[in-house]
């Protein structure tokens, strides 16, 4: 192996695995340090810098920082990175002085965003503080996308969602609510001088060709067209039996909310196996906890209509089978088919891009699953002055991608407006690394590994909540719990530095070592060494940080896998050849309060 | 020393013995020597080789005399005996402990100064006696935790901290044992885990006495240059006889090794102890030679070290004295006061 680069930026960025995996690259474990100290003012504007929707997310984002979080790999469970966000929005106080200042002179560009979901909204904050003139089209009559459409208020209350959508609008955009934009080469003769499409993935999948379909049209509801229907409370009610299609997460917010307004039993009947539906794991968890059976491997074979009226549902049994690549493919199981009463159908099963008003001759070009051509680093469509960002770019997401895309569209949109290079004057990514040494055994962060197990956040009580659409069902971490929680993080932004001409191969700091991280040994190409390890390194997605040659021709290898970045290393070492040094990753992000 | 206690979390493939025990379960409180003390080395060899041996801590009795070696039984074998006795008086109280329970696998841990100085008359009479335990001395050449006089195993002519160099001729406490009938007899190096490991399971499993002499540097009083006990000193000048490889019983044997460099010894537990020869001219089974070669490799500066001596057919103080093989501890009161007719008969044999 070559002596690892630590001065390359994804080195210790990659080692960081929460904010690694967090598409907007939020610096996680600094945010929580600051929960543990109380200070949640700053650890929302941490957030806030880089998700946007500190407040938003902290209830609802896919997180998939969780799954990638250490902790799964030293003990099981990860932190409860999501619900601490939560803590940081509930507790900040007046965030106003940390508002990047918007310029009142504007330096001459207008930049037009359609659809004012996350995407949009978070390319509009990007670049009002740079001095740009953007103007907001949206066919509803307010802000937030399917933010605000979809996703039901008792798991997102609206003041929550309006204080961060406000926030936003009040820093100088132009908007134009309620005006839909059906053609966008009419837009494009308004000559703004760079557009962004935000307009997400509206189109709910329907099951044309199953028998039946027509004739029980009255009774069967695509789920997002139902659930912004009873966001903007056009539907109030729904009753007697009924069955919800699909396994995502439309899915349980289309079963939970039924329950909610009157369905006097709800079922979810997915295609699928349990493992894998595409609806998150505590989705699953809260869907069944309010006593929705869910039924997998139910394909719908019939729906059955009498004197023209919803029967039920006739589904066919099938098994999942792994196929000679390994693809899981579902074959019949032999069971006989099933039939099951209901009143109404959700259609929970999937949606697809649909821009009909964009016009296909206007050298926007688009590929066969109707999704723009972009550039997938600078989200620049075929037409240069046109961007894409959010669902709208590569089929449906969530909010932090819509937001990761949005940062990256706004430094496009700028460079562009520069007319300058997008990708060769691209900001690159950068890394500081301060050691946190501040005396014999002190460090500036707190290094004890704390064993606890992860805490759970306390809900309201069902027999209330249940009654209620507009409850929210989530209580959030108080401050103490949450002071609990932010102790289990382990500081993965700490990071382990070593100074091969200062080792004296001592092996104090492989003794004491409790993960066995570390290993003097000869060198070797990496599968091999990855073999002979204190404990062999496994983890392929991790990487092993090999030193240059020390005195006895041996180098150090650790493997960052399990590493508790408890410093004991840099606590035992004689020498300090261990340093302990906070990786501070820079992500360039334009109009950011922090730069 | 280090205040931040070391977490119970551990490896998540961290191998378990077949007690069900990983090697954690072996170790002690954290140590408050100086971090990078070749003690701790020591220490951590010694957790590993007993959890690798897969006996139960109960089954221990660590006891030690006085110095920053001596203070080490607190940071291993956590859920052991223990008995931190008085300077140069492990011997002792290890005799002790073993002629009461023969069943206990005993280790004395003791320092330069503690088995060369104040204990060199212990040490001489514990050997003497082929009491069943593994003596380790963590040799530093120093009083490390008197703050750094030279000891008996400092080397003529080396230095001190601030460059006095030292008169007098060093104790050789491998070649001493050899001489006074040690019938297990090792030198190893605190920063060599490969070679030592082996070296203290099968002194632990060796029945009679077993002695290492562990070089195990002091960082903070004997590592500097001008010193022939710092962790430069020893890696240039090392010499390695007699490898000692553990083969655990019921263990498949695989590698194949040249014919003659290779002898497996079997050991009273029915593992193996595979020696290869590193040095041609070293026979590990002939006392008188082996104690001419440490002497000869001394005079050219080279430190030796593997397993020095090995009389596998060995027997210990208990055999010598003929005791019985339930241990002592264990016999009641009807085992030890055979009554009035046996008394009667016994003095009758003196009338
Ligand atoms: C039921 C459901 C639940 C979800 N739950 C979560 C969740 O818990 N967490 C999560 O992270 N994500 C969730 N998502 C996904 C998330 O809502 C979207 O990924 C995200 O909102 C996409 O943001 P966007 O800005 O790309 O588009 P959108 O939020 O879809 O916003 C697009 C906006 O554009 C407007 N628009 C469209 N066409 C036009 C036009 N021609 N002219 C003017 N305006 C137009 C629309 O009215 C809309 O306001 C959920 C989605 C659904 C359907
Ligand atoms: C009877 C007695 N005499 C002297 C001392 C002082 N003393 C404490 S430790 C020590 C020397 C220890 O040297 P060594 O055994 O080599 O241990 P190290 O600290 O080097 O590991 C001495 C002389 C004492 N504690 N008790
Ligand atoms: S910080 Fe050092 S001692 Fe702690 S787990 Fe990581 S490598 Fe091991
Ligand atoms: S503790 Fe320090 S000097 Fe000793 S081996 Fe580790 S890095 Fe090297
Ligand atoms: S003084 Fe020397 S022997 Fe004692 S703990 Fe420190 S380094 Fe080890
Ligand atoms: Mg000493």
């Amino acid at each position: 192996m070559k002596p690892t680069n630590i001065f390359d930026p994804t080195y210790f960025h990659k080692v960081v695995d929460c904010q690694w995996a967090c598409p907007a690259h939020t610096p996680v474990p600094e945010y929580i340090r600051l929960i543990a100290q109380e200070r949640y003012t700053e650890a929302y504007m941490i957030n806030w810098d880089s998700n946007v929707f500190p407040g938003i997310l902290g209830r609802t984002c896919d997180r998939p920082c969780e799954p990638a979080c250490r902790r799964v790999r030293t003990e099981e469970k990860p932190v409860a990175i999501c619900r601490l966000k939560r803590v940081a929005a509930d507790n900040k106080g007046d965030i106003t002085p940390y508002i990047p200042r918007v310029p009142k002179v504007k330096n001459g560009k207008r930049i037009a965003l359609i659809g004012a979901g996350p995407a949009s909204l978070a390319v509009a904050r990007d670049l009002l503080p740079m001095g740009y003139e953007v103007h907001l089209f949206e066919k509803d009559p307010k802000g937030g996308g399917m933010m605000r459409t979809q996703i039901p208020a008792f798991r997102l209350p609206a003041a929550v969602l309006e204080e961060e959508v406000d926030l936003i609008l009040d820093m100088g955009v132009t908007s134009h609510f309620g005006h839909e934009i059906t053609s966008f080469k009419a837009l494009l003769e308004q000559g703004f001088d760079a557009y962004f499409v935000g307009t997400g993935a509206p189109r709910g999948r329907d099951l044309p060709d199953v028998p039946g379909r027509e004739a029980a049209d009255p009774f069967i509801h695509i789920g997002i067209d139902w659930l912004s229907s009873v966001a903007f409370g056009h539907t109030t009610a729904i009753s007697g039996k009924v069955i919800v299609l699909g396994g995502g997460n439309t899915a349980m917010d289309c079963c939970r909310t039924s329950r909610r307004i009157g369905a006097e039993q709800v079922t979810v009947v997915v295609r699928s196996a349990f493992d894998v539906m595409k609806a998150s794991d505590w989705e699953k968890e809260d869907a069944m906890s309010e006593g929705i059976p869910i039924i997998n491997n139910r394909p719908p074979k019939e729906f059955v209509v009498e004197n023209g009226k919803l029967k039920g549902v006739l589904f066919s049994c099938v098994k999942p089978v792994k196929d000679d690549k390994g693809r899981l493919t579902y074959v019949p199981s032999g069971e006989p088919d099933v039939f099951m009463p209901a009143d109404h159908v959700l259609m929970a099963i999937g949606q697809d891009n649909h821009c009909p008003w964009i016009e296909r001759d206007i050298g926007i070009e688009f590929d066969k699953w109707d999704c723009p051509v972009l550039d997938k680093v600078t989200l620049q469509s075929t037409d240069p002055r046109v961007f894409f960002g959010g669902d709208a770019a590569f089929g449906p997401e969530n909010i932090i991608w819509a937001s990761a895309h949005a940062h990256q569209a706004a430094i496009s949109i700028h460079l562009y407006c520069q007319g300058k290079d997008l990708k060769t004057d691209r900001p690159p990514e950068g890394v500081n690394l301060i050691s946190q040494k501040m005396g014999m055994h002190e460090w500036s962060y707190d290094a004890a590994h704390d064993p606890s197990k992860r805490h759970l956040v306390p809900h309201a009580d069902k027999r209330v909540s249940l009654k209620d659409v507009k409850m929210e069902v989530e209580l959030g971490f108080d401050r103490e719990l949450g002071y609990r929680e932010a102790q289990r993080c382990l500081n993965c932004d700490v990071q382990t530095v070593f100074t091969d001409n200062l080792c004296i191969e001592c092996d104090a700091c492989v003794d004491i070592c409790p993960m066995d991280c570390i290993t003097f040994t000869q060198n070797g190409e990496e599968p091999e060494l990855r073999e002979r390890l204190t404990a062999p390194a496994l983890n392929d997605t991790q990487d092993l940080y090999a030193s240059g040659v020390l005195k006895t021709g041996r180098i150090m290898v650790k493997d960052e896998d399990v590493c508790l970045h408890c410093g004991l290393c840099a606590e035992r070492c004689p020498t300090n050849a261990w340093d302990m040094q906070k990786s501070v990753i820079h992500v360039p992000q334009l109009g950011s309060y922090a730069s | 020393m280090t205040f931040v206690a070391k977490p119970a979390a551990h490896h998540p493939r961290l191998p378990r013995n077949e007690l069900g025990l990983t090697r954690r379960d072996y170790e002690g409180s954290v140590s408050t020597l100086c971090a990078g003390c070749g003690h701790d080395s020591v220490s951590a060899a010694i957790v590993q080789a007993c959890a690798e041996l897969a006996i139960p801590p109960h089954r221990f009795a660590k006891v030690s005399g006085i110095g920053c070696s001596s203070k080490t039984p607190t940071y291993f074998l956590g859920k052991s005996h223990g008995f931190n006795s008085v300077h140069g008086r492990m011997p002792s109280v290890t005799t002790g402990a073993n002629l009461a329970n023969r069943e206990l696998y005993c280790i004395g841990i003791s320092g330069d100064g503690d088995s060369a100085s104040i204990g060199m008359g212990q040490f001489a009479h514990i050997v003497r006696r082929r009491i069943d335990m593994l003596y380790i001395v963590d040799n530093n050449g120093t009083y490390g935790l008197t703050k750094g006089q030279f000891s008996a195993t400092n080397d003529k002519g080396s230095t001190s901290k601030k460059g006095a160099p030292n008169l007098y001729e060093p104790i050789d406490l491998a070649g001493i044992a050899l001489q006074l009938g040690a019938t297990f007899v090792g030198r190893s190096f605190s920063g060599d885990k490969h070679q030592l490991v082996p070296l203290i399971k099968a002194g632990l499993l060796h029945r009679g006495f077993a002695f290492i002499d562990v070089i195990s540097p002091c960082v903070a009083f004997n590592n500097h240059a001008g010193s022939t006990k710092s962790y430069e000193y020893v890696r240039g000048h090392r010499g390695d006889v007699v490898a000692a490889d553990f083969v655990p019983k019921h263990h498949e044997i695989t590698a194949d090794y040249a014919p003659g460099t290779r002898e497996d010894v079997m050991m009273p537990d029915g593992s193996l102890l595979r020696l290869r020869k590193l040095a041609d001219d070293y026979d590990p089974h002939d006392r008188v030679d082996a104690l001419a070669y440490l002497q000869r490799k001394q005079r050219e500066g080279e430190v030796v070290t593997g397993l020095l001596y090995l009389d596998a057919d060995a027997t210990d103080c208990h055999k010598i004295l003929n005791t019985v093989d339930a241990p002592l501890n264990s016999l009641a009161e009807a085992d030890l006061c055979p009554g009035n007719a046996a008394l009667a008969s016994i003095n009758g044999t003196f009338r």
